[in-house]
C-alpha cells in the first residue's frame, strides 16, 4: 500500500496542480461576482500559446524556453479573457452564454491556428519540465518521499501563488474590495470603489490562471497541444464550488478530485485497485459536486452577486 | 417592431460571425469569397449534399429547440451534450439488445433515447426545484457523469469488434435510415430523424403558444413567485420544464448515434449539445427559429469539409463562425447600441438605448 501511495503520488499531484491553478483563478473572477465558465476555454489558450511559444523557441534557448511558455500562457489568457469581461461587465451579456461562447472559440480558433500552422493540429514540444527532487527536504521520513521527490517546479510556483492568492483576498484592501463586489456591488460602489475595475482585473486573473494552467499540462504531463484540455476547466470549476469558494478548501478539492483521476487512470494496471470500478472513481468529483450543491443549498458560501450583471440604478 | 429589431440583430450577429471567419481566412493567406463560396457549395451542391446538410441539422434542431424550450421557461439548460450521451447510448443499448421486427424495435429506441434524455433533466430539474442549486452548475456536472458513464459503459458492454473504443454497428432494425430516404437523396445521411425533429419543432411551439401548461412554463420562467401566488404549482413546472428539455436533447441523441451514424465513440462530448446553444439564441429562442437557425449551422458544418478539400482552410472555421455568433448573441446589447446610433442617431439612442437594455436583460434574464 505504501509502495503505491508513493507511485501514484508524483502523478496525483502533476495533476492537481493545474486544476488548482484553474480554480484559484475562478475563485478570483467568482468573487468579483463575475462567473466564469470559459475556465476550459482559456485553459485551452494557455496550453496552445505555450506550446507554440515553446516550439518556436526551444531551438535557441532549450533550457529558458519552458518559462517563456509559461508566461506567455499567463499573457494569452489575461488577453482573451477581455473578450468575456467586456461583455460581461460592459455589455450586460448573460455570463453563462459569454463563458460558453469562449469555450466554444478558444476551442476551434486554436486548433484552426494549429491546422495552418503545423498541418495535423498538434504542437508537439521537445522539452518540458524536468522532475527534481528537493535537496535536503527529499530526505526526510515520509513526507519526503511523497512531496519532495521528483516534483515539477511549476508545482512550487502555484503553491507559492496559492499562498499569495490567500494573502491578497483576505489581508489586503484591494482583497476586500473584490468580494465586496461580488456580495454587494452597489454597496461597493457607495463606498467609492470602481466595481468595473475591479471586476475588470478579476477576470483577466482568471483568464490569466486558467492560461497559467493549460501551460502547466503541457510542460508537465502532455507535451503536445492536441486542441483540448478534456473538461479539466470545468472539474476546476467543480473544485470551486465543492471547496466552497475558499482558497484552503478549494486546495482540498482539487487534490481529492486529482488523486481520485489519477486512481482512475491507473487501476488498470494496479491490481489493488482494480476492484474500484473506474467509472465510479471518473465521477465521482461530478457526484460529490452535487451533493455538496443540495448540502449547502441553504448556507451556501456562494458570493451573493456573482453572475448578475452590474447594474447602478438598481438597489 | 421589437420582433424585428431582435431579427435584425440576429442576422447582424451572423453578419458578424462570418466576418470573423472572413477575417481568419485573409490571415491564413485564403479568399474568403472563394472559401464561403465552396462552403455554400459543400453543403447545397446536389442532392446528396442536401441530405447531408438536413441530417447534420437534425440533432442541432432538437438540442437547439431544448435550450430554448428551457429558456423559455427560465431555465438555463446547458447540460444538451450530456442529455444527448444518455439517449444515445440508451438508443444504442436498446438497440443492440433487443431482436426485434424494424417496425417495433425503432419506436423502442426512440422512446429509450427520449426517456433517458428525460432522466438526465430531471435531476438537474429536480435539485433546482427541491434545493435550488443552481441547473447551470448541476447541468455541467450531469454532462461529465455522462460522459464518463458512456466511457465506462460502452466497452464493458457493447464493445465493437475491432476498437476498444467504439460500440458494435447497429443493425438496419435499430437504425433511423431508410432505404427509400437514402435513396431519394443519393446514399445522403439523412434519415428520419429529421420528420421526428420537424414533428418536435411543431409540438412544442403548440405547448408553448396554444396550451395552459404552455402558458403555466412560461409564467414560472418570468417570475418563480409571483406564478406561485397566481397558484401555478411552480416546483413542478420546474422539474417538468428540464425533463422536456432533456427529452428532447435525449431523441437528439437517438437521430445522431443511431441515424447519422451507426455506432457510439467513447470520450467524445457531442459539440451538438453547446452548438445548441447558439442555435437556439439565433432562433431568438423561438421553435420555428430554432429550425431555422439549426439549418444555417448544419450548412455551415456540413459544407467544411468540402471547402477544406478545395482550398487548405481548416474545418474548424465553421466552430469558430458559430462560436463568434454566440459571443455577438450575448453581446447583443453592443449590436443594439450601434443599431440605434445608426438609424436613430446620437441623441435619442441614449434614452432607447436604456429601454433596449431592460429589453435584453429580460430576454436572456429569464435565463438566470
Amino acid at each position: 500500500m505504501w509502495d503505491l501511495m508513493v507511485q501514484v503520488f508524483p502523478y496525483a499531484i502533476a495533476f492537481t496542480v493545474p486544476l488548482l491553478i484553474t480554480a484559484l483563478g475562478g475563485l478570483f473572477s467568482e468573487r468579483s461576482g463575475v462567473v466564469n465558465i470559459g475556465l476550459e476555454g482559456l485553459m485551452v489558450v494557455g496550453f496552445f500559446s505555450s506550446a507554440l511559444a515553446i516550439a518556436e523557441l526551444e531551438v535557441f534557448i532549450p533550457d529558458s524556453a519552458v518559462w517563456v511558455g509559461l508566461l506567455v500562457a499567463l499573457i494569452a489568457g489575461a488577453l482573451f479573457s477581455l473578450l468575456h469581461a467586456f461583455a460581461c461587465i460592459n455589455l450586460n451579456a448573460n455570463q453563462v452564454i459569454s463563458g460558453t461562447a469562449i469555450n466554444m472559440i478558444a476551442g476551434a480558433l486554436t486548433v484552426y491556428l494549429a491546422r495552418n500552422i503545423t498541418g495535423s493540429g498538434n504542437i508537439h514540444i521537445i522539452h518540458g519540465m524536468v522532475r527534481r527532487n528537493i535537496p535536503g527536504l527529499s530526505q526526510l521520513p515520509i513526507l519526503g518521499k511523497l512531496f519532495f521527490t521528483q516534483t515539477y517546479a511549476t508545482t512550487w510556483l502555484v503553491l507559492g501563488i496559492l499562498l499569495v492568492s490567500w494573502f491578497i483576498l483576505y489581508k489586503t484592501a484591494f482583497g476586500l474590495r473584490l468580494r465586496a463586489c461580488g456580495e454587494h456591488p452597489q454597496a461597493a460602489d457607495s463606498a467609492g470603489i470602481n466595481v468595473y475595475r475591479i471586476r475588470y482585473l478579476a477576470v483577466m486573473i482568471s483568464g490569466a490562471f486558467a492560461g497559467l494552467g493549460g501551460a502547466i499540462i503541457l510542460v508537465t504531463y502532455s507535451g503536445e497541444f492536441n486542441g483540448s484540455v478534456a473538461g479539466l476547466g470545468f472539474l476546476a470549476l467543480a473544485a470551486l464550488i465543492f471547496g466552497q469558494w475558499k482558497p484552503l478548501g478549494i486546495l482540498g478539492a482539487t487534490f481529492f478530485f486529482g488523486f481520485a483521476s489519477t486512481i482512475a487512470n491507473v487501476s488498470q494496471v494496479i491490481p489493488a485497485l482494480a476492484k474500484i470500478p473506474g467509472i465510479l472513481l471518473k465521477n465521482f468529483p461530478y457526484l460529490v459536486t452535487l451533493i455538496v450543491l443540495v448540502i449547502f443549498s441553504k448556507s451556501s458560501q456562494a458570493p451573493r452577486a456573482s453572475g448578475e450583471p452590474y447594474d447602478k440604478g438598481k438597489r | 417592431m421589437k420582433i424585428n429589431q431582435e431579427c435584425a440583430v440576429a442576422l447582424i450577429a451572423v453578419l458578424l460571425g462570418l466576418l470573423a471567419g472572413a477575417l481568419l481566412m485573409v490571415l491564413a493567406g485564403n479568399n474568403p469569397f472563394q472559401g464561403y463560396l465552396y462552403l455554400l457549395q459543400g453543403g447545397l451542391m446536389n442532392a446528396e449534399r442536401i441530405g447531408n446538410t438536413l441530417a447534420t441539422a437534425t440533432p442541432l434542431i432538437l438540442t437547439g429547440l431544448s435550450v430554448a424550450f428551457a429558456f423559455k421557461t427560465g431555465l438555463f439548460n446547458i447540460g444538451a451534450a450530456g442529455q444527448m450521451l444518455i439517449g444515445g447510448l440508451a438508443a444504442t443499448a436498446v438497440g443492440l439488445t433487443l431482436d426485434l421486427p424494424k417496425l417495433i424495435l425503432l419506436p423502442l429506441v426512440v422512446l429509450a433515447a427520449t426517456l433517458g434524455g428525460a432522466i438526465w433533466g430531471l435531476v438537474p430539474g429536480f435539485l433546482k426545484a427541491r434545493f435550488n442549486v443552481h441547473e447551470v452548475v448541476a447541468t455541467i456536472m450531469m454532462n461529465w457523469i455522462a460522459y464518463w458513464t458512456v466511457y465506462y459503459i460502452i466497452p464493458g458492454y457493447f464493445k465493437g469488434a475491432y476498437l476498444e473504443t467504439e460500440s458494435r454497428k447497429i443493425l438496419d432494425a435499430a437504425s433511423l435510415k431508410v432505404d427509400w430516404l437514402t435513396n431519394l437523396f443519393n446514399g445522403s445521411y439523412i434519415n428520419l430523424g429529421f420528420f421526428l425533429a420537424i414533428i418536435a419543432v411543431w409540438v412544442i411551439a403548440f405547448l408553448l403558444n396554444r396550451t395552459v401548461s404552455g402558458y403555466e412554463l412560461k409564467a414560472v420562467g418570468f417570475n418563480r413567485h409571483a406564478s406561485e401566488y397566481a397558484g401555478i404549482n411552480a416546483e413542478r413546472n420546474i422539474i417538468l420544464s428540464m425533463m422536456l428539455a432533456g427529452a428532447l436533447a435525449g431523441l437528439g441523441g437517438a437521430v445522431f448515434y443511431v441515424g447519422y451514424a451507426s455506432n457510439m465513440q467513447i470520450g467524445v462530448m457531442p459539440t451538438q449539445g453547446f452548438d445548441g446553444i447558439a442555435v437556439s439564441l439565433l432562433g431568438l429562442n423561438s421553435p420555428w427559429g430554432v429550425l431555422a437557425s439549426a439549418l444555417f449551422f448544419g450548412m455551415l458544418h456540413s459544407g467544411k469539409g468540402f471547402m477544406n478539400a478545395m482550398t487548405r482552410i481548416p474545418p474548424e472555421i465553421a466552430d469558430t463562425i458559430i462560436a463568434t455568433i454566440i459571443y455577438f448573441s450575448a453581446a447583443a446589447v453592443l449590436i443594439e447600441r450601434l443599431w440605434e446610433k445608426v438609424i436613430k442617431g446620437k441623441k435619442e439612442s441614449v434614452n432607447a438605448l436604456e429601454i433596449n437594455q431592460d429589453e435584453t436583460n429580460e430576454r436572456i434574464g429569464g435565463a438566470r
